[in-house]
């Protein structure tokens, strides 16, 4: 430790970084530069490079150019084994852990204790349960993982990295699903860490955490690094400026004109095109995941459902289109009781989907534009028991025109298509068909800005052209922006339906963390 | 004395399905489907044939035999974790290959399309097909202990630790440095060695090899592996199961009052109800039959 | 259709498993002191260089024609049936029972319907109650299927012996209507082979297994819920429906495949007719990459090689063959996803 300052200096170093994926670009000469014991942001938008950037750091990826120097030595090319060794880990956006094998046993796992050839496990669990409780990170080592909550699964994800000694610790988009509470321990603990002199990098597209936590940013566009500032100096208006590469109405202004305007889409009474009535749906393992739920969406309203992801908004827009039987409670589409109708029948009675997960559900990567485009309506388009392959040509031709959907040729399969070129297939397939209610599931997730924007037309287009809308996201900014009336869920029950001139930021994240209660 | 001579008969016909449902968990633990038990068998059954005639000792034989196992494993690995291909269409190719491997080289060592000269095994002294002349051969004994050993490896040391996490997430186990493909590999062959000694076993006891010996014995080791829910014990205790029907069916059939067919489906029938769920449902390792990312 | 990516994708690799299969051929023909070159004359003149050969090629490539398209329908709505075995068994059981039934003098042509109905039933109901078991409990149907391959065949030898076998054989008496004629009847060359008119009855089945899976509402469907179950459920398709509907077919198109030799070749249910038919109908789509075309020339491969041990058995061993074909199915499952990745980096790098 003689040369102290020295050693206070870089932690990390990574310059004219180029990684390829077949033809796609993921970092085309990205560089970034953290200094030892800071907490340092990594922010751009879904698709700027940055967890790709962060995976050659931790060794996942070997760059086809540049280089990455860890305390000032050349580690390029390193793998996941060396970069932990040297101290480097990494907390994944997906969890990494084995469900059916305890806390213990995963924090321990390919650095297992042994004594005599035999796994040590009591003294696993006891260091385990030490590193626990110094850091904060608070949870049994002797739980099996699959019994854990999201919130203490990750705190296993950071034991994880820290029992490796790691003093480099990069975190990809981890308070996506946690709630605020969970979401403000976790800053203690990093705070703590930063305190105790490791290095911390967070990846994440929230601007308001990167003011909140962080004591440098670096700002990626595109593969690109744009921009380093320090976090005092800088304002959330301004790092946008550089996420997006150009003045961007934030959402959040937006959201502020929408209220404004809203007003003209109010709805004067009438029968409503969606009614859900004491809605109650089983989740995964068997949870209650939507606890007696009830509302309503009227004709040329749009209904935004703001929450935390994970507190039962997948398992309600699933109820609603069919794909998941509910417990009990009811829903009508204008007069006619679908609550046990298969999906098909649902489609015919007026509903569209635009659903969560287009790699999933929304599309068949594997078949073409032109049979994409009928997904779901393939009914519609057959002479008997023959599908009718003129008519989906033509449906192809029209709807890659209308929706601008890049490239054209509609015989390549949607796996060949961009992100937001593959959620216009979705959103053209499903504007398209005879609806009276639109379904919207994180209508913009992972697609560019000019698709956002293009998206968000035609979900406004679709409200003045009478349709009800129900419109769920993770994203705040699009729910305000967007919605007529907001709707909070929280642990599967809407504990909040505000008219939007009501639905400040500040209220809506008093319910959606469970502060406030009333509905 | 019925008693006895009904457990001793048992105990004799368990253990092939003892050392090979063994196998089965350890391959299926990891991830990769145990539908190539029967090849290993047969190819355990025939490198002990081989082993023992070839130097007179069984011990060799035994040696020879887990060989035997060993390569067909080798092969499978090759297809299902060197080159990614779909388990279950190089398992039944690697089975078809043991069938019609054995065969060739039955021709080809011994002149012979049906079975082998007389195989010295193991000296039993004491007369009869009693427990006595059972509890001296080193065969049964180590048939015994495959299982709990599998259990010790699975449970007790880093090695078994790793093929459980490999075997349900494999991506999980990279990202903290497992090399995973070597846990792969190192599975499946202790796998091919245990039901090669199953095999071994068989060809050593009949003193003799003959085309096709293992008669679908590695299916109801894997049968017995997904009844006993890949949990070592209870793959103990189905294979004991399994083998007690038999020895019934062995004992009606002097009666002649059921036939036997239906005591040979047991095993089958009982892993589909198994899997099926409706007595608790058996939940596979979740990586279980995946190409390798 | 087929652009040139796809089709070196669909040639490339069994070509190099046939290459492989080759090597290994030497190896063992050099093993039995026997000259390679002598050995695959000899195979190929026994099987298309004269009548007999070719219509036992013809024959066996029949029914794993029917296999072949069992397996890959299955395979093309995202299940591996590995039941092929014992649906064709049973198919060709039920077949010869409901044969046993009817009286001599009945045309051919008006109890073939008949027979059809029966091999069809009985093959789609051993297929679907594993598809059920999926749909319904989510049990997987790779062990299912090879677990009931086992039950069903126990049960058709408990049947056979207990019931329905003339003494000292393991066969049901012969047919007295419905037989169909072999090719010999209509082209004297082929004397002798096995070859039959059921041939036609699986080049209808391989077309109209293309019609449905490329032309049907269904058979979109079907793909659909191969590919991606959960988009498949989106679209309004019954996931589960699909599995069951599917199987029922495999099973179905197996079990027809058993009046092949029910009804073209012995004339009566033998008790292991149909032992191998199965496991190499899985060889016979993969090779084929689950396409009808495809399935067709995969048939006639391993028919080919099937009868070609027979033919060189005066040199080396018959059972050569079995590691042969077993050679194949390796070279083929490990070399598709190792080729398409080979042809993908090499496209890349010249794109490049």
């Amino acid at each position: 430790m003689s040369n102290a300052p020295q050693q206070q200096d870089t932690a990390v170093r990574m310059s004219g970084i180029e990684m390829r994926f077949g033809p796609v670009r993921a970092n085309r000469g990205a560089s970034l530069e953290v200094a030892r014991g800071e907490i340092h942001a990594l922010v751009g938008e879904n698709g700027a490079g940055k967890s790709t950037l962060m995976r050659v750091l931790s060794g996942m990826y070997v760059p086809n150019a540049g280089t990455v120097e860890v305390s000032g030595r050349d580690v390029t090319g390193w793998s996941t084994a060396r970069a932990i060794e040297s101290g480097v880990g990494m907390v994944h956006q997906h969890f990494m852990l084995v469900p059916t094998l305890t806390v213990a046993e995963n924090v321990i796992l390919g650095r297992e204790l042994t004594k005599g050839g035999q796994l040590d496990r009591a003294r696993a669990v006891a260091e385990v349960r030490t590193l626990s409780e110094r850091t904060g990170l608070l949870v049994d080592p002797a739980r099996m993982v699959r019994d854990l909550s999201v919130g203490e699964a990750q705190r296993v994800e950071i034991l994880k990295a820290l029992y490796r000694g790691a003093k480099i610790l990069i975190l990809d988009e981890p308070t996506a699903v946690l709630s605020p509470p969970e979401i403000e321990e976790l800053w203690q603990v990093l705070r703590g860490m930063r305190d105790a002199g490791d290095t911390i990098v967070l990846i994440t597209h929230k601007l308001d955490e990167v003011m909140a936590i962080s004591d440098t940013v670096t700002v990626m566009r595109q593969g690109e690094t744009v921009g380093r500032v320090a976090t005092r100096g800088t304002s959330p208006a301004d790092l946008a400026r550089l996420m997006v590469g150009r003045d961007v109405t934030l959402a959040a202004d937006m959201a502020h004109h929408a209220s404004t305007t809203a007003g003209a889409h109010q709805q004067e009474q009438g029968a409503a095109a969606l009614e859900v009535r004491d809605l109650v749906v089983q989740g995964a393992r068997g949870v209650t995941a939507v606890n007696h739920v009830s509302f309503s969406v009227r004709p040329g309203e749009i209904l935004g459902i703001a929450g935390v992801e994970g507190n039962g908004q997948t398992e309600l827009i699933e109820a609603i289109a069919g794909l998941r039987a509910p417990r009990g409670g009811s829903i009508h589409l204008g007069s006619a009781d679908v609550t046990s109708m298969a999906v098909r029948p649902r489609g015919d009675a007026g509903l569209s989907h635009i659903p969560e997960d287009r790699h999933e559900r929304g599309l068949i990567l594997d078949f073409s534009i032109a049979d994409n485009l009928v997904l779901g309506q393939q009914h519609r388009f057959r002479k008997g028991a023959l599908l009718d392959h003129a008519r989906i040509a033509e449906n192809a031709t029209t709807q890659v025109a209308t929706y601008d959907i890049r490239p054209t040729d509609s015989s390549l399969p949607a796996r060949a298509l961009s992100g937001g070129n593959q959620q216009k297939i979705v959103i053209a397939r499903e504007m398209s068909r005879d609806f009276t209610v639109l379904l919207a599931a994180q209508p913009t997730r992972g697609v560019d800005v000019g698709a956002i924007e293009f998206i968000h037309a035609q979900l406004r287009q679709a409200r003045e052209a009478g349709k009800a809308v129900l419109l769920v996201s993770a994203d705040l900014a699009e729910v305000l922006a967007l919605s007529d009336r907001v709707a909070v869920m929280y642990e599967g029950k809407i504990v909040a339906l505000l008219p939007r001139a009501e639905a400040t930021i500040e209220r809506l994240g008093a319910f959606m963390t469970g502060a406030e209660h009333a509905a | 004395m019925m008693a006895l001579a009904f457990l001793t008969q048992t105990l004799r016909i368990a253990i092939p399905y003892l050392f090979a449902a063994a196998g089965g968990v350890m391959t299926e633990r990891v991830g990769i489907i145990g539908l190539t038990l029967e090849g290993y068998m047969l190819g355990g059954a025939f490198g002990a044939a081989v082993g023992s005639l070839a130097t007179g000792n069984p011990w060799i034989g035994l040696a020879a035999g887990a060989l035997g196992g060993l390569v067909f494993a080798l092969l499978y690995g090759l297809g299902a974790i060197r080159f990614r291909a779909d388990q279950v269409v190089v398992g039944i190719a690697v089975n078809l290959l043991a069938i019609g491997l054995t065969r060739v080289l039955l021709r080809f060592l011994y002149d012979s399309s049906s079975n082998s000269p007389r195989v010295p095994g193991f000296n039993v002294t004491s007369s009869g097909s009693g427990f006595g002349a059972l509890a001296q051969n080193p065969l049964v004994w180590m048939g015994f202990l495959a299982l709990p050993l599998v259990a010790w490896i699975l449970y007790r040391t880093p090695l078994g630790l790793r093929i459980r996490a490999v075997g349900e997430h494999p991506a999980a186990a990279i990202s903290l440095g497992v090399p995973v493909t070597r846990v792969r590999w190192t599975a499946v062959a202790l796998s091919g060695i245990l039901a090669g000694l199953g095999g071994a076993y068989l060809a050593l006891d009949q003193h003799q090899f003959t085309d096709q010996m293992t008669a679908l014995r590695g299916f109801i080791a894997l049968a017995a592996t997904i009844f006993g829910r890949w949990d070592p014990k209870r793959v103990a205790l189905a294979c004991l199961l399994f083998a007690a029907a038999e020895t019934l069916q062995i004992h009606l059939q002097g009666v002649g009052a059921f036939p036997s067919q239906f005591v040979e489906m047991i095993p089958y029938v009982l892993t589909i109800v198994a899997l099926a769920g409706v007595v608790g449902r058996a939940v596979p390792p979740a990586a279980l039959g995946r190409a390798p990312e | 259709m087929m652009t040139r990516e796809k089709f070196e994708e669909a040639v490339l690799p069994p070509v190099v498993a046939l290459l492989v299969a080759m090597l290994v051929g030497d190896a063992l023909i050099l093993l039995f002191g026997q000259s390679p070159g002598a050995v695959y004359r000899m195979l190929l003149e026994g099987t298309w260089g004269n009548a007999y050969g070719l219509g036992q090629v013809l024959y066996k490539a029949t029914t794993l024609t029917f296999t072949g398209l069992a397996v890959a329908i299955g395979l093309r709505a995202g299940l591996f049936n590995i039941g092929a075995e014992s649906q064709l068994a049973a198919g060709g059981f039920m077949a010869a029972v409901v044969g046993l039934a009817i009286p001599a003098g009945v045309p051919a042509l008006l109890l073939l319907p008949v027979y059809f109905l029966a091999a069809a039933l009985a093959g789609g109901a051993v297929g679907a109650l594993p598809g059920w078991l999926k749909a319904r409990f989510g049990a997987h149907e790779v062990i299912t299927t090879i677990m009931l391959n086992f039950v069903v065949l126990a049960l058709l030898n408990y049947l056979i012996s207990s019931r329905f076998k003339v003494p000292d054989t393991l066969h049901t008496r012969e047919l007295a209507s419905g037989r169909l004629p072999r090719l010999d009847a209509f082209l004297p060359a082929f004397h002798g082979s096995a070859a039959n008119v059921v041939l036609l009855l699986a080049l209808a089945a391989a077309v109209l297994v293309g019609w449905f899976l490329f032309r049907t509402r269904a058979g979109f469907e079907l793909r659909a819920t191969g590919l991606q179950p959960a988009a498949a459920e989106y679209g309004g398709v019954k996931v589960g429906r699909v599995w069951w509907h599917a199987m029922a077919i495999s099973g179905a198109l197996a079990g027809i495949g058993g009046l092949n030799y029910v009804l073209g070749y012995k004339g009566y249910y033998e008790e292991g007719f149909a032992t191998g038919a199965g496991f190499l109908g899985i060889a016979v789509a993969l090779v084929g990459r689950s396409h009808p075309v495809g399935i067709v020339l995969a048939a006639l491969l391993f028919a080919t090689l099937s009868q070609g041990g027979l033919a060189v058995n005066a040199l080396v061993p018959k059972q050569m063959v079995d590691v042969l074909q077993a050679v194949v199915i390796i070279a083929v499952a490990t070399s598709v996803p190792e080729v398409r990745r080979l042809l993908r980096g090499f496209r890349r790098s010249n794109d490049a």
